[in-house]
């Protein structure tokens, strides 16, 4: 652990205080293997070969796959590439996340990218985009080759694989004195001509005493067994036993239990707290501050997590105002106002569309996205210990890399004495990266006298804590040309997810440059328009936004593609017609076989009854093309889901099966936002609470939905987040289609009523 | 108090209105039932008292006097129950965190409505689950139906 968090420090930080030379060290560590921890970990009879893969004399394979589980089901599919060239069965091996290490974490973070870039990826890609100026594109690149990141390291692991494989082929080669080419694998075991065979376990102690060699070719997929196909998850059994141990359910011999009560008006301080009330609740052992980067108030520290909940209600801390508009409206107002300045920087766009619309019969339209919450299923915590100067972390991250470095900053320690200890995630969705959850546990941790403590949020306080998806207005104004799209103006006011995320996480350095998170999903999608521009609005405030599951791409997806649908309408043009009509470069291809294919699915354009309608919508993120279809029937008066239909394209699918969970996920996901969920603003604070008044949907609202893959792109995409950023504008082009009502604000259960079962 | 949890008697010194939840969490070490919202919105913290599935969250502990099944009673001995088999088959939990409370939940509606059908499931599996994974939910119920059948 020590390694990678020094690492880290020097290389993160290294590289946005002093170009050159963080570009030296960027440079040496990619170049530079980073020495396999595994062998210091290792058990009596285990021998390990590359970081990747340990083999017992007993046969017993296990495979660490070191990124972060949320029910993603990145373990197995990182395992099945690891199996796949070592020549075992998923039925043989055991995965394990392992120990922290350069040798995972590095390539994460700063070189080839994880092998499925999720969420870190995308993090990283923004804030060296954002810090590092010049340096921020060469390690942009590395991300951005990134989407060949998946590429890249879906190399590495399956070397590992093929890797070990050679080694024990040469060891059971010197064994029998043949040729290590004239022996065969299956199964764990090596088998020579004359059909003896050998166990991989067998093996071990002499293969581990050999020369790793260079990586051999990989297999090609068609020869593939295991990749490809669906593979049983390799983590069910302990979750359907519960006794996969998340964060929450950390327990150490002396433990002591907390909660927090942190300012609820973003960036204000407490006036005053009633102490002596909360320290009257029986169980509550001690009340103390908080003072971080990413907020102000208190832990309430007791003999268990119930006593220190009671605690924080007694203690009503009563807080400063905060320095932004108090309530939603004031809020709205602030970004119109943005949104009538110059824009604050433009991506992409063609030709000349300010020409082309003047004096043209224009259509206009204004879109309204409200904050949102992630509101994963298990609340914020984390569990810290600080002694004798060290730090230990139990946490459910998907950033143990940057949790290390913020909190040795708080304590005043090295990175390097930091451990982080990474649990299951009980839900990640882009809130399980951000930095404040480990900064006031081990805020907390430095004020127990070295015991260590268990910090778990209530639900109140993990939902008016988020860091929110954001709040954004859009102004679009298009003009048609024989009823085909010919210019476009899109504008978009929302706040810097860059410039939010340094403030709290390194509020020493400051994040430059334009933050495409506010335009994603708009300037990058695969629409020839002869004339378009598209134009960012920024517009701060200390209201914390973060990356929520499809990040940018939620937020414009959305107005995108319910404005082609209000063009489409327009011109008097089928939706999907015109979408198909306006993607005639050769590289949107697997766009327009998306959307073909959904629409054969859903039997688009097919006649439905009065009331009964359909809406479609594409939308390309993280590398993978998505198309949806959604039917409403709202022949009841009210808003009936009645089913939904989606095509992916990813480019390869390792695990249809999971890849499929994944889409319906982030369908799911993204239905709940657009059908019930908002953020909103009073008295400088959050109003909702709980799941009473930001809820998702539940079984009875969630109709059937249909996923099928497709792999015509040419790279490999994610699969966690490209599910949801079509769902909104399907469901409201659907409502349209259904009853002429275009709703232009999510979510739309503020204008329609959902009939949710 | 006295608690019956998993066919085994516990003796626990609790405050009267501490709700059942934390007193299996932090004071049994019992970490099958999750916290999720403490206020009976989610489920993830459901338990079975005498069969009956139970929010535990909002339940005081000195208002227990049933025997409590939480998700690590479930199985027999060794043998998991065909809920649990079902779970695994059709790949239910993504995250997990949500699938204590879900698969007790199935197996009460399960237990009094064998052959459930979709309006059965709908009214009463009720639990909130964040990773959307309610059409394998679905239909890892209808397998267990079927098995009956
Ligand atoms: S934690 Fe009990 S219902 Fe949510
Ligand atoms: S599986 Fe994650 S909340 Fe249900």
């Amino acid at each position: 652990m020590g390694k990678i968090a020094k690492y880290t420090r020097r290389g993160f930080l290294g590289l946005g205080i002093a170009a050159a030379g963080g570009l030296a060290v960027g440079y040496y560590y990619y170049k530079k293997p980073y020495p396999n921890p595994l062998p210091d970990t290792l058990a009596e009879g285990d021998y390990s070969f590359t970081p990747y893969v340990i083999i017992g004399s007993d046969n017993a394979i296990t495979i660490i796959t070191p990124r972060a589980e949320m029910g993603q089901g990145i373990h197995t599919t990182l395992a099945a590439l690891v199996a796949e060239e070592l020549d075992v069965d998923m039925d043989q091996i055991t995965a394990e996340h392992g120990p922290a290490a350069a040798a995972y974490y590095n390539s994460a973070m700063l070189e080839e990218g994880a092998p499925f870039p999720f969420f870190e990826d995308g993090f990283m890609a923004e804030t060296t985009r954002g810090a590092m100026g010049v340096l921020g594109k060469f390690l942009a690149l590395q991300v951005t080759g990134g989407s060949s990141a998946s590429i890249d390291a879906f190399d590495k692991m399956r070397e590992a694989g093929a890797t070990a494989r050679a080694v024990l082929l040469e060891a059971a080669a010197q064994h029998w004195g043949v040729a290590a080419d004239s022996l065969t694998t299956t199964r764990a075991e090596v088998i020579n001509p004359n059909g003896e065979r050998l166990t991989y376990g067998a093996l071990a102690q002499s293969a581990a005493k050999l020369t790793l060699p260079k990586p051999p070719a990989l297999k090609d997929p068609s020869n593939w067994r295991i990749l490809g196909k669906s593979q049983p998850r390799v983590e069910l059994l302990e979750k359907v036993t519960g006794a996969s141990i998340y964060g929450i359910d950390v327990q150490l011999p002396d433990m002591l239990y907390a909660t927090v009560a942190m300012s609820p008006r973003f960036g204000a301080k407490a006036k005053s707290a009633d102490e002596v009330a909360a320290m009257a609740v029986p169980g509550v052992l001690n009340v103390v501050e908080i003072v971080t980067s990413a907020g102000f108030g208190f832990g309430i520290i007791a003999s268990n997590t119930w006593a220190a909940f009671e605690g924080a209600r007694a203690l009503a801390p009563v807080w400063e105002a905060a320095d932004y508009p108090a309530d939603t409206a004031g809020l709205k107002a602030l970004w119109n106002e943005a949104l009538d300045k110059d824009a604050s920087f433009t991506l992409g766009g063609v030709g000349d569309p300010e020409a082309a619309l003047q004096g043209a019969e224009v259509i206009e339209a204004s879109y309204s996205l409200p904050y949102l919450a992630h509101t994963t299923m298990e609340p914020m915590n984390a569990t810290a210990h600080f002694k004798d100067g060290k730090l230990t972390l139990w946490l459910g991250t998907q950033a143990p890399g940057i949790a290390a470095m913020v909190t040795a900053e708080l304590l005043g320690i090295e990175a390097g004495d930091v451990e982080v200890i990474t649990t299951h995630l009980g839900g990640g969705f882009g809130r399980r990266a951000e930095a404040d959850v480990p900064l006031y546990a081990a805020a907390i941790a430095a004020q127990t006298g070295g015991k260590p403590v268990k910090v778990t949020w209530s639900r109140e306080e993990d939902m008016q804590h988020d860091t929110y998806r954001p709040m954004a207005e859009a102004r679009l104004t298009a003009t048609l040309k024989d009823g085909l799209p010919e210019a476009l103006d899109y504008r978009v006011a929302a706040p810097s997810i860059n410039k939010s995320l340094f403030a709290r996480t390194f509020p020493n350095m400051s994040s430059a440059g334009p933050d495409r998170s506010i335009l994603d999903g708009s300037f990058d999608q695969p629409f020839s328009w002869p004339h378009s521009r598209f134009a960012a609005h920024q517009v701060d405030t200390n209201i914390p936004v973060g990356f929520w599951r499809s990040v940018g791409h939620s937020i414009n997806g959305f107005v995108h593609e319910s404005f082609l649908d209000e063009l489409a309408v327009a011109g008097g043009q089928d939706p999907l017609k015109m979408r198909l009509a306006m993607m005639h470069d050769e590289r949107h291809e697997p766009a327009r076989e998306a959307l073909k294919a959904v629409a054969e699915m859903a039997g688009w354009g097919q006649p439905l009854p009065e009331g009964v309608g359909q809406g479609i919508a594409h939308t390309l993120s993280f590398g993978t093309w998505v198309a949806e279809v959604v039917q409403v029937d709202m022949r009841g008066g009210t808003v009936k889901i009645e089913k939904i239909w989606a095509v992916a394209d990813p480019g390869m699918v390792l695990d249809p099966g999971n890849f499929e969970a994944q889409i319906t996920s982030g369908i799911i996901y993204g239905l709940s936002a657009a059908v019930g969920q908002e953020i909103s603003f009073d008295d400088g604070r959050v109003v909702q609470e709980n799941f009473y008044d930001y809820d998702a949907l539940r079984m009875a609202g969630v109709p059937p939905i249909e996923v099928a893959l497709l792999e015509n792109s040419p790279r490999m995409g994610g699969a966690g987040e490209p599910g949801t950023p079509p769902i909104a504008a399907a469901l409201g082009n659907a409502i349209f289609s259904a009853s002429g009502q275009r709703l232009r604000a999510l979510p739309f259960g503020n204008d329609v009523e959902f009939d949710l079962g | 108090m006295e608690l019956q949890v998993n066919g085994q008697t516990h003796q626990v010194e609790a405050p009267d209105d501490m709700p059942l939840l934390w007193v299996l969490r932090d004071l049994l070490d019992i970490k099958g039932p999750k916290f999720g919202c403490g206020v009976g919105a989610c489920g993830a913290c459901t338990v079975l008292v005498d069969g009956i599935p139970t929010r535990t969250c909002t339940t005081a502990a000195a208002d227990v006097s049933g025997e409590i099944t939480t998700i690590e009673g479930l199985p027999d001995g060794e043998r998991l129950h065909k809920v649990q088999e079902a779970w695994i088959k059709h790949e239910v939990p993504q995250c997990g965190y949500c699938q204590s409370g879900q698969i007790l939940a199935a197996v009460a509606l399960l237990e009094e409505t064998p052959q459930p059908t979709d309006a059965d499931i709908d009214a009463v599996m009720t639990n909130l689950c964040r990773c959307g994974t309610y059409p394998r939910l679905r239909a890892a119920i209808h397998e267990v139906a079927g098995m009956e059948g």
